[in-house]
């Protein structure tokens, strides 16, 4: 097969998020996909907390032990620095994903590494590790089922646990017949991975790096923890002579003890199992004597914004995430536009409140808008992320640096358009005999207003237009005498 | 759903919110809020200078603008009296930011006060007035939307179902997907005007598939959008507030 890494430009913009949203929602097949898919993982979750008192207090017990660990995240990143090179672990610092890739390409380039082979690691794709490590010839090839099928035709994940969920088994069928083996037809997602495993097999063995992610990395004991259930993340990180692990910072937790309601919480949101498969526990390089592992062990911790998100109470939130999905797998929107939508590497809610915060709020503050903050995400988040409350700072954010700046500067006249309604809206509202008269004409009028005002157009496409009442309420009121004090 | 110790004794008296999408495209529905009231014998007073909680500016992150409208509700409803609304979204823009909103303003702790005097119409009737309905419609079938805002932000329970039951020529089916979002969301229906076309589009299938002659609600922002897809469908499924259909049903002309 092509190992082409990841080529497509992330056009995060409010424009790109229009067209590929609207495309999305035009095609049939993709909104099937999602919704079946969304649907199944949902009703998984459903059944593995048949318990609503008992889920309220898991959450509370897992988004409390992340609380925990940000309240001492400077000294638990040190904890777990000094830990983990006492293990054998080698840690590096990177602030910048550039920096991040750097490391790695260093590493690479020391131990003579011609072909990584990777393990699923989100942080891997915000870094465009691939792409990067492609142009320096070196291959790294995905390991992850999803994320084999997705690297053949060159896409971006879709998903942060499921990368290749907007495929269904007749596409992925189609694409290997046509990029993995020509010769051979398969239809069952037994023979296809079967297919996947062969070349795989050899992969693993040809490799001389291996690259994963990390869940979780606990401080006390320097350990980096890796939850997975295709036996591709053992294998990456235990064949290849060199482990390359990359974790956001915010990934530390304190103990030991902080494991099992997280993994619980982790898996459970995620995909409904009680447990996964694999479960690594990785405590450095090969010991003398020892039989297999690595030769060394790298750990790179990346910033990419975290410390600044960590800066502000309410938005530090954000990084209690461990990264299950549950709130993409539950939101309205995720579920009809897909996660491909966003030209982001982090789709859905978790996405919205976490690319403003990383690529900055003025460039990609639309995204925190687009969210009819239904709490869905909220609901269902292990650790309780206040999903909708960090939307709405960042939307007043977002206006507050507008207002910084000039208006007309930002996104042609839009942005003055929105400010002016909002000036005029207060205006109004603010003035009770104002409002009442305006209230009185759109009695009057507003049921003449033709479809094809532009706000009116586009409500129209899918929506009669409102009907406003013949006489407003407080008309009624006063007409039937209510007491006004 | 709220402790009940957090509900008053029956009240003499109650201010009504009548909020700004009642009072300009479901004047009904809030005149049906005020009579369930009275008829209780409760005095309802419906303050002549309020017109919106704010949450529209408040949700585009438009917060001064929030507050100027927010701060005119707070000072129309100063004496120590509950204040009943026929809407969970707006119940929870009152209930949940204000604090926030008028932190370190002048009117920080009438604000304190003014949430915590809030009540959505339904839970009042329940918990508070303990209302008993007598029906007197003709056998219907009703569907339920539960408003996102009502349930997962002002935490409203199921009181207005419950006062469905009482309805013994009403038959409740249930709503496949009940808490999903009909994609309204006020301002994002303006700005995500096809992502929430097609939410809603899915939400009024879903209504249709029930086979009811009726969609009810707590919210209008929810109904309106609701409505607005069933028409474009041109299905013959109606949609009510359920103060509205409630008084109709109960009322003696």
């Amino acid at each position: 097969m092509s190992a082409k890494a990841n080529h497509s430009p992330h056009r995060l913009s409010e424009k790109a998020f229009f067209e590929s949203s609207g495309s999305a929602l035009k095609d049939p097949k993709l909104r099937r996909n999602f919704k079946r898919a969304m649907n199944g993982l949902m009703e998984k979750r459903r059944d593995i907390f048949p318990d609503a008192s008992e889920l309220e207090e898991t959450r509370g017990r897992a988004g409390g032990i992340r609380r925990k660990t940000l309240a001492y995240f400077p000294e638990l990143l040190e904890k777990l620095e000094a830990n983990c090179e006492s293990n054998g672990i080698r840690v590096h610092w990177a602030e910048t994903t550039e920096q991040a890739n750097q490391i790695v390409l260093e590493i690479a380039r020391s131990t003579n590494t011609r072909l990584a082979v990777k393990g699923k690691s989100m942080v891997s794709e915000e870094m465009h590790l691939n792409a990067f490590l492609e142009k320096h010839d070196i291959e790294a090839i995905e390991s992850d089922l999803g994320e084999y099928i997705i690297q053949v035709v060159n896409e971006l994940p879709s998903h942060i646990i499921m990368p290749a969920i907007h495929k269904n088994l007749e596409e992925i069928s189609q694409l290997f017949q046509e990029k993995v083996d020509p010769n051979r037809s398969s239809e069952s997602a037994e023979e296809m991975t079967a297919t996947a495993r062969l070349i795989l097999r050899q992969k693993f063995h040809d490799a001389d790096m291996g690259i994963s992610g990390v869940n979780f990395a606990v401080a006390e004991t320097g350990t980096l923890c890796l939850v997975e259930n295709e036996g591709n993340g053992r294998f990456s990180t235990t064949l290849p002579k060199v482990h390359v692990a990359v974790m956001g910072i915010e990934k530390v937790v304190e103990s030991l003890q902080d494991l099992p309601p997280l993994l619980k919480m982790l898996t459970r949101s995620a995909t409904g199992q009680p447990i996964t498969t694999y479960f690594n526990m990785i405590s450095g390089p090969r010991r003398e004597g020892e039989l297999d592992g690595p030769e060394e062990v790298h750990l790179v911790l990346l910033d990419h914004g975290r410390s600044k998100i960590y800066e502000d109470e309410l938005l530090r939130e954000t990084l209690l995430c461990i990264r299950c999905g549950a709130c993409m797998n539950h939101c309205p929107v995720y579920t009809r536009i897909g996660g491909h939508a966003y030209n982001a590497v982090y789709p859905g809610p978790i996405g919205k409140i976490l690319t403003p915060q990383i690529e900055g709020i003025e460039s990609v503050g639309y995204l925190a808008n687009a969210s009819s903050l239904c709490g869905a995400c909220v609901e269902v988040c292990p650790v309780k992320i206040p999903i909708t409350d960090i939307l709405l700072r960042l939307r007043r954010n977002r206006v507050r640096k507008k207002n910084a700046r000039h208006w007309t500067d930002l996104n042609g006249g839009k942005s003055l358009m929105e400010l002016m309604t909002w000036k005029g809206w207060k205006q109004v509202l603010s003035q009770p005999s104002l409002y009442r008269t305006q209230a009185s004409l759109l009695s009057r009028i507003g049921n003449l207003l033709p479809a094809q005002i532009p706000v009116l157009r586009q409500w129209a496409r899918s929506r009669s237009l409102p009907r406003f009442s013949k006489k407003p309420l407080h008309r009624l009121v006063e007409e039937a005498g209510i007491d006004h004090e | 759903m709220k402790p009940s110790c957090s509900f008053p004794e029956k009240p003499e008296a109650v201010y009504y919110f009548g909020t700004c999408l009642a009072d300009l495209l479901y004047a009904d529905a809030g005149m049906a809020g005020i009579r369930l009231l009275q008829r209780e014998g409760v005095r309802v007073i419906y303050p002549r200078g309020q017109s919106c909680c704010g949450q529209p500016a408040f949700n585009s992150g438009f917060q001064d603008e929030a507050r100027e409208v927010a701060a005119q509700q707070i000072v129309q409803f100063p004496k120590n009296l509950p204040i009943v609304i026929p809407s969970g979204s707006c119940g929870a823009m009152m209930t949940r930011h204000y604090e926030e909103l008028f932190q370190g303003h002048p009117l920080h702790e009438k604000a304190q006060s003014f949430s915590a005097r809030i009540f959505e119409l339904s839970e009042f009737l329940v918990n508070v007035l303990n209302v008993k309905l007598e029906d007197r419609g003709d056998p219907v079938k009703v569907t339920w939307h539960s408003s996102c805002h009502a349930k997962r932000e002002y935490g409203l329970g199921d009181e207005a179902k419950q006062l469905l039951r009482q309805l013994k020529n009403v038959e409740l089916v249930e709503l496949e997907r009940e808490n999903e979002c009909c994609g309204f969301g006020g301002t994002f229906s303006v700005k995500f005007p096809a992502i929430s076309g097609v939410m809603a589009q899915d939400k009024s299938a879903d209504v249709m598939q029930t086979g009811a002659d009726l969609l009810l609600s707590t919210d209008c922002g929810c109904l309106m959008n609701i409505n607005g897809a069933l028409e474009k469908q041109k299905s013959q499924v109606q949609s009510q507030h359920f103060a509205s259909f409630i008084w109709n049903r109960t009322h003696v002309s």
